[in-house]
């Protein structure tokens, strides 16, 4: 029973399990709920779908498998408001065929043809030509491109008439994301190393125990907690060739910022110079010091460096190289200290692993970090975490 | 087991009763989510009162681990009676306290067990869990005795969002996210909390709180429990309905706003908001 509508939410990507499917066909068996499409529906939906930003996917392919099937539930046909349709109508058609449709007079005929319209759309935005838009010039891009849902469930008045899975109203929750902040948590903790640090706050059993025995009375021990004391440095690559990977790095560091105490990042530009930067928008005005990190931050500090490190082989190799500046001292040296001040230092690229050999500067970066170079994934991750918690310091 | 339809004092929409009645049925934890003020750890106090069922409440913090809801041995009090020549020291079961599991496992009448905020414990915290809420038993190894639910508890865990939950843990629950309500679910609500209050007052109400809702850039959006808390200060104030009614740009800033903006960047937003639409009258 069910079986495609199984296979449909896993194509769309909500992990709907086995387990998942026989828990509804038990729910179903026992009678949970009353034998109407909405109780249906609910209940897949709660069984099914974990996550408030896959509900609207999930309605979606509710809509795309049962549709015709649950229809027929003596329900008024879809009730659309005569300005929604023209507004929608000046918005995707042409004023050929709104001169078509005109003709033909028939508020029906004019369903048709949008919805035949609006189809087609969605699946060549779906497919991923041009309709996909980069930085909000498409008019469909951005927000994404949604037929039914906004405009028919939104704010209208006639919306009773739609049946709740087609109204979509969690539309804007859909998240893409593919990598969950969660794996990559699970991927750094690699790195912890727990240690007693600060005061003391917790009872020592046994120590507590073995000097009571000693003692003859009562002699209570107390130890600092365990926490996490892995100190690290994040140095974060932005601009230019780093944009397409924002959406990457800003889960990485997240993941990090949650992950461990003792963090301090830094952003750069292409490679490390003499100066970095805390805050973009402050990037000129409020510059630290290159050389200041390296005196404050010890050697048990561990160095991350997330950048593509695709730029012209000069901003590495010669003074005055950087796009963006006159660097006095080459970008070489700078990595070769920073790597000599932290023996453990990695460098994470979320360019894919197989395009490194074609970028001469990439393949430099890597020799300046000791071959340290690892891909943005998470098996990347979880290697380079490897790699630091290898490296004793 | 009866159905739940919501109770007198608590508004169910349709489809978290359906949510809610296949948690009980199949006795399967139920993970709600949803805005903060929506009314979740609310929702496990209702389905106790409406079953008439006990309720066992596990509140968790950040601090909280998986086995403290199993039990937890004492052994700095047994150490301590062992130094005092206390009777009590020979049975080590004198010395084992009973997590919120345990109590719901042994509980003489079916409970509903809340485990309220699950998210704001470590990241492994669910995973420790699954065994047992799979299992619905456990060892003390103190005392090599196994606790073995009679029934399978009723299980509501409500979650904020602030870690994701693994997956192994979600396939095991069934799932709500309690939406923001709608002005006719929320006009039963506040029919609920407060019968008899004047129309027209809560419907100018209402305007203001939904407008409020819409302010683009709010930091915390006032949530349905702030609207209750708003309309019971209008009303002990007795703030007469022209206030309300007053389209006067001047007062774009609602009465006692204190109730519905609770952040002193969102006040500065709105005031903002408020003045430039007075420039603009």
């Amino acid at each position: 029973m069910f079986f495609n509508f199984v296979d449909e939410l896993r194509a769309a990507g909500i992990g709907a399990s086995f387990k998942e499917h026989l828990v509804l066909l038990e729910a179903l068996d026992k009678d949970v709920i009353e034998q109407t499409p909405e109780a249906f529906y609910y209940l897949s939906r709660a069984t099914f779908v974990k996550d408030e930003g896959l509900i609207d996917r999930f309605d979606q392919v509710f809509n795309k498998v049962f549709k015709g099937l649950l229809t027929s539930y003596g329900q008024t046909p879809i009730d659309i408001p005569e300005e929604w349709l023209k507004a929608v109508a000046e918005k995707f058609l042409t004023p050929e065929e709104m001169e078509a449709i005109k003709s033909l007079g028939s508020w029906d005929e004019i369903m048709e043809t949008l919805k035949k319209r609006l189809e087609e759309q969605q699946k060549r935005h779906q497919g991923g030509d041009k309709w996909v838009g980069t930085g909000g010039t498409s008019p469909y891009g951005n927000d994404g491109y949604n037929p039914e849902g906004v405009r028919i469930g939104g704010e209208s008045k006639h919306k009773r008439a739609l049946k709740v899975w087609e109204k979509r109203e969690f539309q804007n929750l859909d998240n893409t994301r593919e990598l969950g902040t969660r794996n990559i948590k699970i991927a750094l903790r690699r790195l912890r190393r727990f240690a007693r640090e600060g005061s003391a706050d917790e009872l020592d059993l046994d120590a507590t125990i073995e000097g009571t025995a000693r003692q003859g009375w009562l002699d209570i021990h107390m130890r600092p907690e365990r926490h996490n004391a892995v100190k690290l440095l994040l140095f974060l690559d932005v601009g230019g060739s780093m944009d397409p990977f924002i959406k990457l790095v800003e889960e990485l560091f997240s993941a990090a910022t949650t992950e461990f105490k003792n963090l301090e990042f830094f952003y750069f530009h292409n490679c490390l110079y003499e100066g970095v930067w805390k805050d973009n928008k402050r990037r000129w005005s409020d510059r630290t010091q290159t050389w200041d990190i390296l005196h404050k931050y010890g050697h048990d500090y561990k160095a991350v460096f997330v950048g593509d490190a695709a730029m012209s082989p000069y901003e590495i190799t010669h003074p005055g190289g950087s796009v963006e500046h006159f660097n006095e001292e080459a970008g070489t040296e700078w990595m070769r200290r920073v790597a000599h001040v932290y023996p453990a230092t990695v460098w994470i690229n979320p360019v894919p692993e197989k395009q490194w050999n074609y970028s001469q500067s990439t393949k430099m970066i890597k020799e300046l970090v000791g071959g340290s170079m690892y891909p943005l994934t998470l098996a990347g991750l979880d290697d380079a975490m490897r790699e630091l918690t290898r490296k004793k310091h | 087991m009866a159905r739940f339809e919501g109770t007198a004092d608590y508004v169910a929409t349709e489809d978290l009763k359906v949510a809610v009645n296949a948690a009980v049925l199949l006795r399967r934890p139920l993970l709600v989510k949803g805005e903060p003020g929506t009314g979740k750890t609310v929702l496990a106090h209702e389905i106790a009162k409406a079953l008439g069922a006990p309720l066992i409440e596990w509140h968790v913090k950040s601090t909280t681990k998986a086995h403290q809801g199993l039990y937890e041995y004492d052994a700095v009090a047994r150490l301590r009676d062992g130094q005092l020549g206390d009777e009590r020291v020979h049975d080590i079961s004198n010395y084992i306290k009973k997590g919120k599991l345990w109590e719901a496992f042994t509980s003489p009448k079916l409970p509903v067990l809340l485990i309220d905020e699950i998210d704001k414990a470590d990241i492994e915290f669910p995973n420790d869990l699954l065994q047992e809420l799979d299992r619905m038993s456990f060892d003390v190894y103190e005392t090599h005795e196994t606790i073995t639910a009679k029934e399978r508890p009723i299980i509501i865990i409500t979650s904020n969002n602030e870690k994701e939950l693994p997956d192994a843990f979600l396939r095991r629950c069934f799932f709500h996210y309690i939406k923001f309500p709608d002005r006719g679910t929320m006009q039963a609500i506040i029919d609920v909390h407060y019968p008899g209050i004047q129309k027209t007052l809560v419907s100018k109400a209402m305007d203001i709180f939904y407008d409020v809702r819409e302010v683009p850039g709010l930091k915390k959006k006032p949530s349905t429990s702030e609207l209750l808390d708003w309309l019971k200060l209008l009303l002990n104030e007795d703030m007469p309905l022209e206030v309300l009614q007053a389209k006067d740009p001047t007062k774009a800033i609602p009465p006692l706003h204190g109730a519905l903006l609770k952040n002193e960047q969102d006040v500065m937003l709105f005031e903002k908001l408020a003045f430039m639409a007075r420039r603009q009258n």
